[in-house]
C-alpha cells in the first residue's frame, strides 16, 4: 500500500474519478476531476490548492546546522538569513547534481531542507564529526500549496500576518484560524504563491479552514496534472523526469551537473568548501557540454505533419514526461525530456536537454513526434527559461 | 504632403483592431478612432454596478483564431481564456440534461434519457468535426467571386473546387445538407431525445431571425462548432475579465506594433476625392488625412453612413439596403448576492461554472419565435446563461456574482417600438422565465441590465442590434457577404476598405475579417 498524506481524508473525498499516481511513495491525486483544465485554469487565474506533502522533510539544528547545510547545498548558506528560504540544488563530489530543493532558515540556529528523495544518509555523510541533528520530520508536517494569481487575497482573510511583508521567497511562522503554521512564498508553479507547513494533526483542519475562506475567490484542489503543466510553463525541473539524481544514474551520462540543468546560477562560485566545488570550477571555466532549455515547437510545422494525414493536430490537456530525440539537421544533438500544451501561452512547450552550442536562445531545432504511428520531425524554437514570468510572482 | 497615417480604421471592434495590428505588424503607420470611451465594439467588460464586472454584450469564446492568437502574441497581452466546461438544460419536468466535460459522464448522461442518441451523439460528433475540418479553409481565404474570370478568383474557386472533392460524397453531401436544412430537420436525422435536439438546435438560432424550424440554420449551428481552441473544435471558453479582455488583448498586440489608438473619437464621414477615400473627419470637425481608411463598422454604416451613397454604385446600395440585419436577441446582465439554486440540480455544484440553457423542447424553442416573427418578444424565450463570476472570482466581489444571460427572440422591429417599460417588462419575462427553473433567483438581484437590440445599436452602433453585424443566413455569406462583387474587403471608392463581421466569414468573436482584410490590403498597396 502507498501510504496517505495527512490532508487525505479531505483530498480522497474529492478525487472523482480515482486518478491516482504515486508521488515518493505516496498516494497523490493526478486530479479530481476527471482531467486537469479547471484546475490548471484556477493556477493562473484564481487560486489553486495543492496537496504536496510527499516532499521529504528535514529539520537540521545544532551548532554546526549551517555549516552542514553549507558543505551540502551549492549555494551560500552564510548569506541565508533568517525567515529566508532557498531554492538549490546539491551535488556529489563529482559535482552532478544529487537532488533539488528548499532551505529554509527557520530561526536563527535551526533550518528546514526539502527533497525529492530522500536524503536522511546523505545529511548524515556530510555531518560527519559535526554537532548537528537531521530530524526527518517528513511525516510529522503536512505541507500544501496555495497558488494564484488570488492566493494572497485568501490568506488575508485567514491569517493576521501583514502579507506584504512576505516577499517572494521569504518564511514567516504565523496562524491561519489559529492553527499554528509556516509559511513560505514558494512554490511550484511560478505564480504568486505560498506553501503552507503544519503539524501532520492539524492537516485536516488546516484544509477545511483554507477551502472556507477560499471558496468566494474561487479556491479550486488541485492535482499533480494541473501542476506539471505550471511548472513547465515555468521552467522548473523533477527530478528523475528532467534529470537522474546522480545516486540513481546507472550510467555516468546520466548524470548532470547543475550547469546542464539550468541551475548555474544557484552555483555560488565564491563559497566555501561544498560538495563537487572543485568539479564545478572546472566546469565552469570550460564551459558546460549541455545546456538545459525551453523549446517552443512552432504551430504551422506542427499542424503540417497532421495535415499530411488528415488530421486536425492532437494535443493532450496533460503533459507528457517522455524522452525524445532533438535533431538539427539530421544529427541528434539532444532530447527533451518533459512537455505540454500551455493553454495559457497557447504555445506547445518542451523542456530538453542540448549539446553547446545549440542551447543558445533562438536556435531552431527539430523535435522528433510521433504522428499517426510514424516518426516525423517538428521544427522548435530555443527559448530561455521560464516560459511564463508574471509581475505577480514576485510583486 | 504625406499623410500622418497610412490607414485609419473607423471603429475599435475586435476586428478593426485585428486589422490594425495587422496593418501595423506589416509596418504601416496606423490609427484606430473609436467612438465610445472603451475599446471592443460589442466586446467590451463594463463595470455597470460598483464591484461588478459584466461582460455586456458578447460573453464567451470559441472562434477567435488560433493564427491570430499566434500571430500576434496574444497571451503575452492578457489573452487568457477559462475552460467553460459543461450545458445544462432544466426539463419542465423537474429533471435536467447536461453535458459535462467528460466524454463518459456526458454518454452516462445521456443514457439515463436516450441510450440511442448517446450512440449517436458519438458519430454526430465526429462528422462535426469533420464538417468543420471541411469549413476551416473557407474561413481562413478571401471570397472568390465564381462569376468572375480574374486569375486570382479562378485560381480561389479551384482550390476551392479540389478541397471539396477531396472531402469525398458523404461529406459532402452532409455539408450540402448542413448549409440548407433547418437546424431542428437536420438534428431530427440523428436524435430523438426533445431536449437534446432543443439545445444542440439553439445553436442554430443565435443571432439570427430565424426559427429552429427555419431552413438554414443548420449551418448556424455549424458556425458554433468551428472554434478551435486549443486544438479541439467546438471548445467554448471564458476570457478572463471578460470578452473586453479580448478586446483589450488585441489593442494591446496593435499598440506594441505602433498602432495608435483614439478612443471617444467619433468618426462623422470618411473623406471621399474623385473616387479615393483621403481621411476621416471627426464629429466636432477634426479632419485626418490618410492614404486609405478602413471600416470596422457593418455594412450598412460602412456604405450609406461613413460615405455618400452617390459615390457609391446602385447596385450596391441596393444589396446593402436588402441586407438583413434585424437583430433578434437580447441580453440581460445581473449582479447577484448570491447563486442561483437551480431545482433540478439544487446546490452550487459545477454546473453552475458552466452554461444553463432554457431551451426545454423544440416546440419551446419555435414558439419563442412565433412571437417574435409577429413583433414581440418571447413570452418564453431562449436563454444561455453563464455565471462568469463562477469562473472568474475577479468579475465580482468576493462571494457576490454576475450573471450573464443572452435571450432570443427580441425583435429589434417590436410592435409599436421599444420603450423603457416595454424594455422592462422584457426584462421581467427574462427573470421571471429563469426563477422558474431556479426560484431564489429574485430575491438576489441586486442590480439588473437590460439590453434590447435597439439599446445594442444605440451603444455599439450595431445596425438593428445585430450581433453579427448581419445575419448568418445563406444568402449573405462568402462571396454574398457584405454584397457581390464586393466580399472582398474592398469598396468602390479606392482606398477605403471593409473589415468588419459584416464581411466574410461573419460573426462571433473570430477575428477572422479583420486579419483577411488587412491580408488584402498589405497584398493591393505596397
Amino acid at each position: 500500500m502507498l501510504k496517505t498524506t495527512p490532508f487525505h481524508p479531505r483530498t480522497s473525498a474529492l478525487v472523482r474519478a480515482q486518478t491516482w499516481r504515486r508521488w515518493a511513495g505516496y498516494q497523490m491525486a493526478s486530479a479530481y476531476d476527471p482531467h486537469p483544465d479547471r484546475e490548471y485554469a484556477a493556477i493562473r487565474s484564481a487560486a489553486a490548492l495543492i496537496d504536496v506533502s510527499p516532499l521529504y522533510k528535514y529539520r537540521i539544528a545544532g551548532r554546526d546546522a549551517m555549516r552542514l547545510l553549507d558543505r551540502t547545498i551549492t549555494r551560500d548558506m552564510t548569506k541565508l538569513k533568517p525567515g529566508q528560504v532557498y531554492y538549490t540544488p546539491w551535488c556529489d563530489a563529482d559535482g552532478k547534481v544529487v537532488d533539488d530543493g528548499t532551505v529554509t532558515r527557520l530561526d536563527e540556529g535551526s533550518y528546514r531542507l526539502t527533497s525529492a528523495d530522500s536524503s536522511l544518509r546523505w545529511l548524515h555523510l556530510n555531518a560527519a564529526g559535526m554537532d548537528v541533528r537531521v530530524d526527518d520530520i517528513s511525516e510529522r508536517v503536512g505541507a500544501v500549496s496555495l497558488q494564484g494569481p488570488l492566493s494572497r487575497a485568501i490568506l488575508a482573510t485567514v491569517s493576521p500576518l501583514d502579507l506584504r511583508s512576505l516577499p517572494y521567497f521569504r518564511y514567516a511562522e504565523t496562524t491561519i484560524r489559529d492553527i499554528p503554521v509556516g509559511l513560505s512564498r514558494t512554490g511550484y508553479t511560478g505564480d504568486l504563491g505560498y506553501e503552507i507547513w503544519v503539524d501532520a494533526e492539524r492537516a485536516v483542519p488546516l484544509w477545511d479552514a483554507l477551502m472556507e475562506a477560499g471558496k468566494p475567490f474561487g479556491l479550486t484542489p488541485a492535482g499533480v496534472w494541473a501542476l506539471d503543466i505550471a511548472r513547465i510553463e515555468a521552467g522548473l525541473i523533477m527530478m528523475d523526469v528532467d534529470y537522474y539524481s546522480s545516486h540513481h544514474a546507472l550510467i555516468e551520462q546520466r548524470k548532470s551537473s547543475p550547469y546542464e540543468i539550468n541551475l548555474g546560477w544557484a552555483v555560488s562560485a565564491g563559497k566555501g568548501p561544498f560538495n563537487g566545488r572543485r568539479a564545478l570550477a572546472a566546469e565552469r571555466t570550460r564551459g558546460a557540454a549541455w545546456g538545459f532549455v525551453g523549446l517552443e515547437i512552432e504551430w504551422e510545422s506542427f499542424e503540417r505533419l497532421f495535415a499530411a494525414h488528415g488530421l486536425p493536430p492532437q494535443i493532450s490537456n496533460v503533459a507528457w514526461r517522455a524522452s525524445a530525440p532533438i535533431y538539427d539537421a539530421g544529427r541528434q544533438i539532444g532530447y527533451a525530456t518533459s512537455g505540454c500544451w500551455s493553454p495559457l501561452l497557447k504555445k506547445l512547450l518542451a523542456l530538453a536537454h542540448l549539446r553547446a552550442p545549440y542551447f543558445t536562445p533562438g536556435t531552431r531545432v527539430e523535435l522528433e513526434i510521433t504522428v499517426e504511428h510514424q516518426r516525423r520531425r517538428a521544427n522548435a524554437v530555443v527559448r530561455k527559461l521560464p516560459f511564463f514570468d508574471p509581475e505577480r510572482k514576485k510583486a | 504632403m504625406t499623410p500622418r497615417y497610412d490607414a485609419i480604421v473607423v471603429g475599435g471592434g475586435h476586428n478593426g483592431l485585428v486589422a490594425a495590428a495587422y496593418l501595423a505588424r506589416a509596418g504601416r503607420r496606423t490609427l484606430v478612432l473609436e467612438r465610445r470611451h472603451v475599446l471592443g465594439g460589442a466586446a467590451v467588460t463594463e463595470e455597470i454596478f460598483p464591484g461588478f464586472k459584466f461582460t455586456v454584450f458578447s460573453y464567451v469564446v470559441s472562434l477567435l483564431r488560433p493564427e491570430i492568437i499566434r500571430d500576434l502574441e496574444l497571451p503575452r497581452h492578457g489573452l487568457q481564456i477559462l475552460p467553460l466546461e459543461s450545458t445544462v438544460t432544466p426539463l419542465d419536468n423537474g429533471d435536467y440534461l447536461a453535458g459535462w466535460a467528460d466524454p463518459d459522464e456526458t454518454r452516462r448522461e445521456l443514457c439515463r434519457h436516450s441510450p440511442r442518441d448517446a450512440d449517436a451523439a458519438v458519430v454526430f460528433g465526429r462528422l462535426m468535426h469533420h464538417m468543420a475540418m471541411a469549413v476551416k479553409p473557407i474561413l481562413g481565404m478571401v471570397p472568390p467571386d465564381p462569376t468572375s474570370l480574374s486569375p486570382g478568383d479562378l485560381a480561389g474557386l479551384l482550390k476551392l473546387g479540389g478541397h471539396f472533392r477531396s472531402l469525398g460524397p458523404e461529406r459532402f453531401h452532409a455539408l450540402h445538407k448542413l448549409m440548407t436544412m433547418s437546424s431542428a430537420d437536420y438534428l431530427d436525422e440523428w436524435f430523438e431525445f426533445g431536449p437534446l435536439k432543443a439545445t444542440k438546435s439553439a445553436s442554430g438560432i443565435i443571432g439570427t431571425f430565424l426559427g429552429p424550424r427555419s431552413p438554414g440554420t443548420a449551418y448556424v449551428l455549424l458556425h458554433h462548432y468551428m472554434g478551435e481552441l486549443d486544438g479541439a473544435f467546438r471548445a467554448w471558453g471564458f476570457q478572463k475579465g471578460g470578452t473586453g479582455g479580448i478586446s483589450e488583448s488585441i489593442a494591446g498586440a496593435a499598440r506594441a506594433h505602433g498602432v495608435t489608438i483614439r478612443t471617444s473619437a467619433a468618426v462623422e464621414r470618411v473623406l471621399v476625392r474623385n473616387g479615393q477615400a483621403t481621411g476621416v473627419v471627426l464629429e466636432g470637425g477634426e479632419e485626418i488625412p490618410a492614404k486609405i481608411v478602413v471600416s470596422g463598422l457593418d455594412p450598412r454604416l460602412t456604405f450609406t453612413r461613413l460615405v455618400e451613397p452617390k459615390d457609391l454604385p446602385d447596385s450596391l446600395v441596393e444589396a446593402v439596403r436588402r441586407f438583413k440585419f434585424r437583430g433578434s436577441s437580447g441580453k440581460v446582465n445581473l449582479a447577484l448576492a448570491g447563486l442561483p439554486n437551480f431545482t433540478c440540480i439544487p446546490g452550487e455544484g459545477p454546473h453552475l461554472r458552466g452554461a444553463v440553457s432554457i431551451s426545454p423542447s423544440v416546440e419551446y424553442l419555435e414558439r419563442a419565435y412565433d412571437d417574435a416573427k409577429y413583433g414581440e418578444f418571447s413570452r418564453h424565450p431562449y436563454m444561455d446563461i453563464v455565471i462568469p463570476s463562477m469562473i472568474d472570482p475577479s468579475m465580482a466581489p468576493p462571494g457576490k456574482h454576475v450573471m450573464s444571460v443572452f435571450v432570443q427572440y427580441a425583435p429589434y422591429n417590436l410592435n409599436g417600438g421599444w420603450t423603457d417599460a416595454k424594455r422592462e417588462a422584457f426584462g421581467d419575462t427574462v427573470v421571471d422565465t429563469i426563477a422558474r427553473y431556479a426560484p431564489n433567483l429574485k430575491s438576489l438581484i441586486l442590480h439588473r441590465q437590460v439590453l434590447t437590440p435597439l439599446d445594442m445599436e444605440r451603444i455599439t452602433g450595431l445596425s438593428e442590434g445585430n450581433i453579427f453585424q448581419g445575419e448568418l443566413a445563406l444568402q449573405q455569406l462568402f462571396f454574398l457577404r457584405p454584397a457581390p462583387r464586393w466580399a472582398k474587403y474592398r469598396t468602390p471608392i479606392r482606398g477605403y476598405w471593409q473589415c468588419g463581421a459584416g464581411t466574410h466569414p461573419g460573426g462571433g468573436i473570430m477575428g477572422a475579417s479583420g486579419r483577411l482584410a488587412a491580408m488584402e490590403i498589405l497584398r493591393s498597396t505596397p
